[in-house]
Formats: structure tokens, sequence, C-alpha cells
């Protein structure tokens, strides 16, 4: 059977080659962490010590505020030394913690295992989610205790593991999946568990053909109330299927192609079904999870671990010696690039993220925070400030809008200031993915128009 | 908040200066200038055998009126207080399909007041590449032809070998000229039979402007640039089919309109031009339907010979109108909401 796909979208040169079959790699601890307190999407925590305090790794830090919010933790032991605004990835100073770490690396005392985690409570499990501070780690940083928890009226069906991993040069979720494919596996049993849903799939891009075995594999050796098939046909990779069984986890290879890992998109792959405009996956019955989320996950609830470190690929032309790294949350990126050999000289942009959606830093002395999958250095032309030239209406854009919009004439439209307009043509449906911009032979910034766009229909509905 | 008592270093390392910002931070490669320096260069074969055929007036006629149309351009741009975009390759490119679409005979003013009338009026008036409503090429040739009726209809007949000298050509009506005057049959006495009215004219032996004559050189070139995805058979293939069928209901010989006049030419090289025609897949079969009706409206009721500059200028009015009602299906709508 042919991969699965969704219409539009692009081909960058995938880039995976110089880290993708690198074993991931621990990272030196680190000297200080800086611990932002807003990691997620909604409000961000209050910090809950003080300088001079001493805290163990996995002690809480911040304090969550409200539903739509997570608490985050020490990722090292030792010694509170700083409290207040700093340099955050985001571009702007934030409120952080900073911790000089002991050397010791201890955990703080009472985190609590399950080893019989499948027979708790949906909403036992739900807490301890929330309390290990777990968000969704494909970068977007939703709380993931709110994204398991739709509201009752929506009938969730499907649970769906995102390990598409489409944007160029990082291979974070790609050596995941292949060193702790058991984790991941019940990760996802655990979110079925939570969701009360029986169908759950794994969409990997068909470039990682060794995760997708690991997976494959890992998810067949499961005991028998879960159901693993694959459509691997390529490799005749088949499995029986027991009789009688409850759950039933899909293994499906996607088309590489960018933005595949984007929500709405995996779900028309995975799935088939199409997320109508201003609704979320959940009015299809769908919810979907990063797997680093569904590793952290099981790493919450089966060892009582809160989120403290994730991977991350440390890669690009700008760097010596690219690696994939486990991480501590709030190591400075100045830290990793040093352990990678340093930049090279031609070195001229440093992307947090991956090189579509990532954002460009000002500086290396930003940390890493739970959403970030990569440190992408690059150089040269890819690292300049473009012409911008008027637009041609050539017609690319519209091409590969996976969203099925018309980027030439949004572009137009905003550039003259009618934000009205734009959104009658659908700007809010924009997911910012860039491939529009990335075909675009003149240039234009189409992702800053979406975003000026909204931040203007924002601004308008908060006056009413 | 306690006040901060020490901040991470920052750590611009040295010599490195860091563009911030957000994404995408990579891109295809596609740019203006590529796509308008290969089209021209689609027309290269084409032209080179105008050249071949009519000799050395033609290469004037392409010569000055690419120069005109480059020189214009930056003109106009300095008098505006822009940046000259020459380099980008458009105005040569409307200046190379301007005298491709005159005959090789004609006085080298004409195709200088038409790059004006094509680039400064048609193009850099109304706002620069991207902004102009027609097709400036066609413009700038309506305009010679209403100014210079008897200049732009005097066709000279193609030489066997390479000619050096405009005053010894010889003139001769067009094809479709002598369709329209004199009918199908007078037309077709000019050949051995009708197979091989059609080998002249496909292969380029046969009076008409300088883009018209060859069939296959043009068509060489179409093929590159929609294998390369520079343009889709959307809008060409409908313009030819729509030629064609309603040739073929009206009772005429659909071949021969495929061939004849400047049909290939502006099917695959003018009603293509990003900026003036729809961007949407339907809207642009529309736009081909249209450009095709009109043409052969023209063709058999019309006052003039050739229907095609006029067909593609109307229906750029049409573009704005087509791409509004044929907007495309947003991801989503398919679906039903599960409540």
């Amino acid at each position: 059977m042919s991969p699965s796909r969704f219409k539009g979208g692009v081909h960058p040169p995938d880039y995976k080659k110089a880290t993708g079959a690198l074993p991931v790699e621990n990272a030196p601890l680190p000297a200080r962490v800086v611990i932002p307190m807003a990691q997620n999407i909604g409000a961000p925590a209050q910090p809950a010590v003080k300088v001079g305090d001493l805290v163990k790794k996995g002690q809480k830090v911040g304090i969550a505020q409200g539903a739509v919010s997570v608490p985050v933790h020490a990722s090292v032991s030792g010694k509170v030394i700083a409290v207040g605004g700093f340099p955050s990835p985001m571009g702007f100073d934030a409120p952080a913690v900073v911790i000089e770490s002991d050397g010791l690396d201890e955990w703080v005392d009472g985190l609590a295992g399950n080893e019989d985690y499948m027979s708790l409570n949906p909403d036992v499990l739900r807490t301890i989610i929330k309390e290990a501070g777990i968000v969704g780690m494909g970068g977007a940083t939703f709380p993931t205790h709110i994204k398991l928890s739709p509201p009752k009226e929506k009938k969730i069906k499907y649970a769906v593991l995102n390990g598409a991993e489409c944007e160029p040069y990082l291979t974070s979720d790609s050596r995941l999946m292949e060193e702790n494919p058991f984790e991941i596996v019940e990760g996802l049993k655990v979110i079925m568990n939570i969701l009360r849903v029986t169908e759950g799939y794994i969409g990997i891009e068909d470039n990682k053909l060794a995760a997708i075995k690991a997976v494959t594999e890992e998810a067949g050796k499961v005991a028998c109330e879960l159901v693993v098939e694959t459509y691997y046909e390529r490799d005749g990779l088949e499995f029986d299927v027991p009789k009688g069984c409850r759950m039933g986890v899909k293994v499906v290879p996607l088309e590489v192609k960018y933005p595949q890992g984007s929500e709405k998109q995996l779900i028309k792959a995975v799935l088939g079904l199409e997320v109508p405009p201003g609704h979320l996956p959940m009015d299809v019955g769908a919810v979907v999870q990063n797997v680093g989320t569904a590793f952290a996950i099981y790493e919450a609830v089966r060892y009582g671990r809160p989120l403290i470190e994730r991977i991350v690929t440390v890669t690009g032309p700008g760097i010596k010696y690219p690696k994939n790294l486990r991480v501590r949350v709030g190591t400075l990126f100045e830290d990793l690039v040093n352990y990678c050999g340093g930049l090279t000289d031609k070195a001229a942009k440093v992307i947090m993220g991956g090189p579509m959606m990532g954002v460009a830093q000002a500086g290396l002395g930003v940390p890493v925070i739970k959403g970030t999958s990569g440190i992408v250095a690059l150089t040269g032309k890819d690292a300049g400030v473009l012409d911008i030239s008027p637009c041609i209406r050539c017609g690319r854009c519209i091409g590969v809008c996976p969203m099925g919009l018309n980027p030439s004439l949004l572009g137009q439209l905003i550039e003259k200031g009618k934000f009205e307009e734009a959104k009658e043509h659908g700007i809010l449906d924009c997911f910012e993915c860039g491939s529009c911009s990335y075909v675009c032979p003149s240039n234009r910034p189409m992702v800053q128009f979406s975003k000026w766009a909204k931040r203007e229909l924002a601004k308008k509905k908060v006056k009413v | 908040m306690e006040n901060p008592a020490e901040r991470p270093a920052s750590a611009e390392a040295g010599q490195h200066k860091f563009f911030a910002g957000i994404g995408p931070h990579i891109r295809s490669g596609e740019s203006v200038s590529r796509i308008m320096w290969t089209v021209s260069a689609t027309l290269f074969p084409a032209a080179a055998l105008s050249v071949y055929y009519f000799g050395l007036p033609a290469l004037l006629v392409l010569i000055v009126s690419t120069a005109s149309a480059m020189l214009f351009e930056a003109f106009t741009q300095k008098a505006m207080g822009v940046k000259p975009t020459v380099g980008d390759g458009s105005a040569f490119l409307t200046g190379l399909l301007l005298g491709m679409n005159l005959p090789s005979g004609v006085p080298l003013y004409l195709p200088v007041i038409g790059a004006a009338v094509a680039v400064i009026i048609t193009k850099q008036l109304f706002g620069g590449l991207g902004y102009n409503i027609f097709n400036p090429a066609l413009i700038g040739r309506a305009f010679l032809v209403a100014s210079f009726p008897k200049l732009m209809t005097t066709w000279p007949v193609p030489g066997e070998t390479l000619q050096l000298s405009r005053v010894d050509a010889t003139t001769a009506a067009t094809p479709l000229g002598i369709l329209k005057e004199e009918g199908y049959q007078k037309l077709l006495t000019h050949f051995t039979d009708r197979y091989d009215m059609y080998a002249q004219m496909f292969l380029g032996h046969r009076g008409g402007s300088l883009g018209e004559v060859s069939i296959i050189a043009l068509l060489f070139g179409a093929a590159y640039l929609i294998y390369k995805g520079y343009i889709t058979w959307h809008i060409p293939i409908t313009f030819l089919a729509t030629v064609a069928g309603l040739t073929w209901l009206f009772g005429g010989d659909p071949v021969l309109s495929l061939l004849s006049g400047g049909l290939v030419l502006g099917a695959f090289f003018m009603a293509t031009d990003y900026v003036t025609v729809p961007q949407l897949k339907r809207a642009q079969v529309a736009f081909g339907f249209g450009c095709g009706a009109i043409t052969v409206l023209i063709r058999l009721k019309g006052g003039y010979p050739e229907g095609v500059c006029y067909a593609i200028l109307l229906m750029n009015c049409f573009t704005p109108l087509l791409d509004r009602a044929f907007r495309p299906k947003k991801f989503g709508n398919t679906a039903e909401a599960k409540a």
C-alpha cells in the first residue's frame, strides 16, 4: 500500500543524513540552568522558590496557575541563584528561575511510580500528567492534560501519535522512535486508556525506515490485550492478529512531505478526515500527541518523573559536529553548541526548532525549553535577509498551501491593510507553515503577513 | 519576583552576527528573474527560426524591440523614483513577445513605439510588474495595428536562404488573410494538397509575424515550460481545443485553425502570463475557453483575419472576476464535524 498523504505541501531536501543514524548522547550536566516559567500555551507558572533555596532534580520550581497551565521543575539539583527576567528563545525577556548545579544530580524525594498504570483511573492519570508538567513536545507546548480532557460531547474515537518529524534537519523524534519504541507505545496505551478509545495510530514518514521497523516490532511484543497491525508491506512485515483482542494500534507510513507533521494534515493522511475550518481535531473524533509527549507520559506515569529533559538535534552547516543530545530543560544553547564543537566560521543564523517554522535567535544565551526539538545553525544565503518583490501572481503558493488558501491574494490584501477581507478569505485557517514563502519567487514574507493580520483582527475583537 | 542577581552570559561568539526572526529560513530557490529569463530562453528556437526565414530584418526588429523595452523600463522607473528592475528579465520578455508579433518588414520605429506603449503605459504606469491588468506586449501590438494598419499587415514571404536586405523581399498575404478574403479553396491552391499545407505551416514556411511562423519551434519551448512547471496545460490546451472545436462546429477546418495565425504563440506564451490571467485552475479553464471563443468569433465574423490578440486582451478584463468566481475548496469543507 502506498504511503498516506494530504494535498499541498512542499519537498525541501531533508538534510537528515548528518544526524539520522547518530545514537542519542547525554549532553554533559550543565553548570547552570535557566528554567522559564512559561514553557506552554496558556498561563505561565509562578515561581515557587526564592534566591538561595536548595533544590533537587524534579522539584517543583514553578506553580501552575489555573487550568490551562502546568508546573515547571528543576532539571538539576543545586541552588537557586536568581529569579527574574532572562532572555528566552521567543525573542523577549521572560520570568525564569536560574539554578546553579551542585554536580550531584539528585532526584527529589517522594516521586512515586506505578507498575500497574494501565488500571489507573483516567482522572488520576490526567493529574499525574499535569503535575509532571507535560506539554506538547512537537513544539506547540499545549498542556497535555487539557488536550486529554475533551468536553464530554465530543466523541473521541482515535488516538494518533505524531512521528512525522517533517522539518528538515531534525532527527530527535526519529532517534527516540528507534531507541525507545517500547516507552512510546506504552505512552500511547496510556493515552488510549485515558480517552477510552480502542483505535490507536502512529504516523511515521517513510524516510524513517528504521524507526518504522522498531516501533512496529516493539508494539508487536506487547501483551495480548492490544492488537498491533502494520501495513508496511514493502518489507513484508506483517503480524498475526490474535483473536478476541480489544484495542488496536496501527503504524501508518506517511509520504515524506512538509508539513506532514501538522496536526490537521496528519489526521487527513492517517484517518482520511478533514478537520473543518475553525475547528479542532476533537471535532472529527481524534486526539494527536507527539511521540516525545507519549514518551514523557510513560516516564511520568510509570516512574513518577516530571518532564525535565528531552532530545534535541544540534545540527546544520553552521555546527562543527552535529549530534542528537539528551538535554536537561534549561540548558543554554551555548553549552550545547560548544559541546558540538562550536559554530563554524560562516554560521549566521541559529534557529530554535526547524528551518521552516523555527525562530532564529539573536544569541546563544537562551535556554532549551520543553518544546525545543532542535538547534539548527545555518550559513550563507540561507541565513541572509532576502529582497522582497511584488507578487507576480504566479500561483505557486496556491498549489502548496496545505489548508487550500490563496496566499497570493491574502498577502496582497494584508499588505494593503484589508484585514477583514483577509479573514473572509481564510487567514485564520493559516497555521504559518511557511510553504508559500518557501516557493515564492518574489520572497514575499507571508508568515509575517499572517501573524500581522491575526494580531490586527484580535485587536478588533477586543475593542468590541 | 526577585531582582535578577545574575544574568546568563550572552554568547555572541566573537565574529558571529546573527540574523534573528521567524521562518521560513530556507527557500526553494525560485526567483522572478529565473522565471522570466527561462521563458525568454524557450522562445529562442522560434526567434532563431524566424531570423532564418526572414533574415536580417527580423533580427533587427527583435534587437530593437527588446532593447527599447529594457531602456524604457529603466528610464520610467528612474523617473518615478523606483529602483530599476530591468535585470529581472520581464521587460526583455515583453520586448521579445512584442517583436515576435510584428512582421519582419516594419520600419524600426514601430517596435520602438510599441515597446514604449507596452512598457511605459501598460506596465509601469499601472504600478510595474505584478500590477498591470493587460498583457503589455499585446497592447503594444494592438496600438501599432490601430496606428499603422498598412505597415502592420504587410507580410514578407519567408526566403529559402538567409536574406540580408529588406528591399528585395516579396510580400504576400498570410494564410488567414487569404482565408478571410478569398476562402478556403483558394487557400488550398497555394499548396500541393491539404497535408502539404499543414506540413508547411507546422514547419514555418509561410507568411506571418515573426512568432507565428514556426509551430514546431514554439511547441518545443512550450513543452519545456510545462515539463518544468512554469505553465500548466489548463489555459493553452483549453484555448486550442476551444478554437478547434468551435471552428469545426461552424464548418471550418479545425487543423488549419490550430496551425494558422498567432494561436500557438498566443495560447502558450501570452495567455499564460502570470500577472494578467487567473491563478485558480478552474478559472484558468474558463479563461482559456473565453479566449478560444472570442478568437473564433473574430476570425469567422469579425473584420480582422486574426483574433488571438484581441481575445486575450478582452479576457484579461475578466481575470479578477474569474478568480473570484472559482475560489478553491478550503481544507475541511468536505468533512462533517462530529458533534
